[in-house]
């Protein structure tokens, strides 16, 4: 959804016959500046001030009773089973397509952006269609006692399949970029693959593998769509962070929705400031080169 | 082999390549085979009435109507911002910068609960707005902001990268042979940027119409006035009607394979556009 922006000498700077007059200047910067806040700063602002106007002490009630503690728990652990398969699917799809050259590359490479292209009730309404209890494996699924949806393997696998392009599609234009000469040389002198990868690839890829990384885990843990089709809402064992401020809200309940909302716009926050500090690795890198 | 895939001494290339096709295979491939095969085993006449009942219809027509005018806006107001970030100089600009990626980060039921929350009849920006007539939450118009939300990082991020690259000179060559601005604007940035800038609308309304977290909070979701179709899909699920909820997703993914399609040519043009320049 994003590639990383790398900003050449400052084109802000120009002379004056190709600049604007002030005037010019000053109202279209103002039409941006009000249109981000009213559509960006405020509503950020708001989840914030709306989740503490009741007060701290409803605040920190909301965010540490058993329920929200099972959200939590369960969000974390959707993103620690996610964000890793997703890695290492990103690392060897990133392999084979930027470090080869084959047929049906071009097809493959839309194959891993599918996902994005699909909407979440869609993606959780397929797992239902596979796992649930009119679905292919329904029946046998049963009898063996085994639960898939509205239970926890639905909601990961959920989550899984709406976060798969993430890491892949920052790692292979990167990949591509770097060429395979490094690596080339590596082998014949002598290094296995893992030794060529584990000491050549991953140095080179480590700041575009960190910034996939962390917008995988802030979509993993922050699904709504798919996730709220095959959890089942069942308060304290099926409910994730998200699908806990949907029932708190339905509830009337503000002041807490919007208290556990603000720890996932924290994570939106702190998401974006890596985000920030790793572009800014990557230009110091290809600057450098 | 030979002819599949060009020598290389670099190893792992069956491993990688193997991984990579099982793993798309069992997560995405197959299940979303699935809603085909569902889909099939209704009758082409059972299929036709399903995805056409006036209600679906309805959703439809709202889904696409707000999306679309979401990306429009987000194209006239993505484009501002791109231009205004690249080309000018102002306090706050890097925060600015780094936070309009917000709403790829921000989790959609956040979004959708505090949108809400500022445009109902007493929120900050609701207040203003009740007086005037207008009202947002609670209605299409909120699905329209809801959806501009959620579409606002998509222009910008297309834009930026090729407004950064254009060449200072062929502007000043324009201005020395005597254009304004305007004209310099239209004859030379605008071709240069254009086709970024639909793909930024493309993509934009291509998230939009599959979008759920964010709008059912704000939409009041009254059948054939205010319902999405993704929420209609989600009904027709908790209504045990699975043939329904399936023929209605498999209109949607061919209508988002199509979009994708159509993206991936764009994105092709823009690469080409800006190799010639």
């Amino acid at each position: 959804m994003t590639t990383i922006t790398i900003s050449y000498p400052d084109k802000s700077r120009r002379t004056a016959i190709t600049q604007e007059p002030a005037w010019v200047r000053r109202t279209l910067i103002g039409l941006a500046l009000i249109f981000l806040a009213l559509f960006l700063f405020v509503p950020l602002i708001s989840v914030f001030y709306e989740a503490l106007k009741k007060g701290v002490d409803v605040y920190f009630a909301a965010i540490t009773e058993a329920d929200a503690r099972a959200a939590i728990r369960l969000t974390l652990i959707a993103a620690a089973i996610a964000v890793p398969l997703n890695l290492i699917f990103g690392v060897a799809a990133a392999w084979a397509i930027a470090k080869f050259e084959f047929r049906g590359k071009n097809i493959l490479t839309t194959l891993i952006d599918l996902p994005f292209s699909v909407s979440p009730v869609i993606a959780g309404l397929i797992y239902v269609l596979v796992f649930g209890l009119q679905g292919w494996l329904g029946p046998w699924l049963a009898e063996h006692d085994i639960k898939i949806i509205f239970a926890v393997p639905g909601i990961v696998l959920a989550t899984v399949f709406v976060t798969v392009p993430f890491i892949a599609r920052e790692l292979i234009p990167l990949m591509q970029a770097q060429g395979t000469e490094e690596e080339e040389a590596a082998v014949i002198l002598g290094a296995s693959g893992w030794q060529t990868f584990w000491r050549i690839t991953l140095p080179n890829i480590k700041w575009g593998l960190l910034y996939g990384v962390i917008l995988c885990n802030a979509r993993a843990m922050g699904e709504f769509g798919a996730v709220s089709v095959v959890s089942g809402h069942i308060r304290g064992q099926t409910n994730t962070l998200p699908l806990h401020v949907e029932i708190l809200y339905n509830e009337y309940n503000y002041a807490a929705a919007f208290a556990v909302a603000s720890l996932l716009a924290l994570l939106a926050l702190i998401t974006l400031a890596i985000k920030t500090f790793v572009e800014s690795k990557v230009t110091q890198q290809k600057i450098k080169e | 082999m030979s002819t599949f895939k060009q020598h290389s001494v670099l190893p792992g290339f069956n491993l990688a390549l193997g991984f990579t096709l099982l793993y798309l295979s069992l997560i995405v491939l197959i299940p979303l085979s699935a809603a085909f095969f569902r889909a099939a085993e209704l009758t082409w006449t059972e299929f036709w009435t399903v995805v056409t009942t006036p209600r679906v219809l309805a959703s439809y027509r709202l889904t696409f109507g707000a999306s679309f005018a979401a990306a429009l806006t987000n194209a006239l107001f993505g484009l501002l911002i791109a231009w205004v970030l690249v080309r000018y100089q102002f306090t706050g600009k890097r925060l600015i910068d780094a936070l309009i990626d917000l709403p790829f980060a921000l989790p959609t039921a956040v979004a959708g609960i505090a949108l809400t929350a500022l445009y109902a009849g007493n929120g900050w920006i609701g207040q203003f707005l009740e007086p005037l007539g207008i009202k947002v939450a609670f209605t299409p118009v909120g699905i329209y902001v809801a959806l501009t939300f959620i579409g606002l990082p998509f222009v910008v991020r297309t834009v930026q990268p090729v407004l950064e690259d254009i060449e200072t000179e062929l502007e000043e060559a324009a201005a020395m042979l005597g254009a304004n601005r305007l004209q310099i604007f239209l004859r030379i940035i605008f071709p240069a940027i254009f086709p970024a800038l639909m793909t930024g609308f493309a993509l934009a309304f291509a998230r939009a119409i599959g979008e759920y977290g964010s709008v059912i909070f704000i939409a009041g979701n009254m059948p054939m006035v205010s319902e999405i179709t993704p929420l209609l899909i989600i009904t027709k699920l908790e209504q045990y009607d699975y043939a329904g909820a399936t023929a209605i997703a498999v209109v949607m993914l061919v209508i988002s394979f199509i979009l994708l399609l159509i993206i991936n040519l764009l994105q092709w043009w823009s690469r080409h556009r800006n190799a010639l320049a």
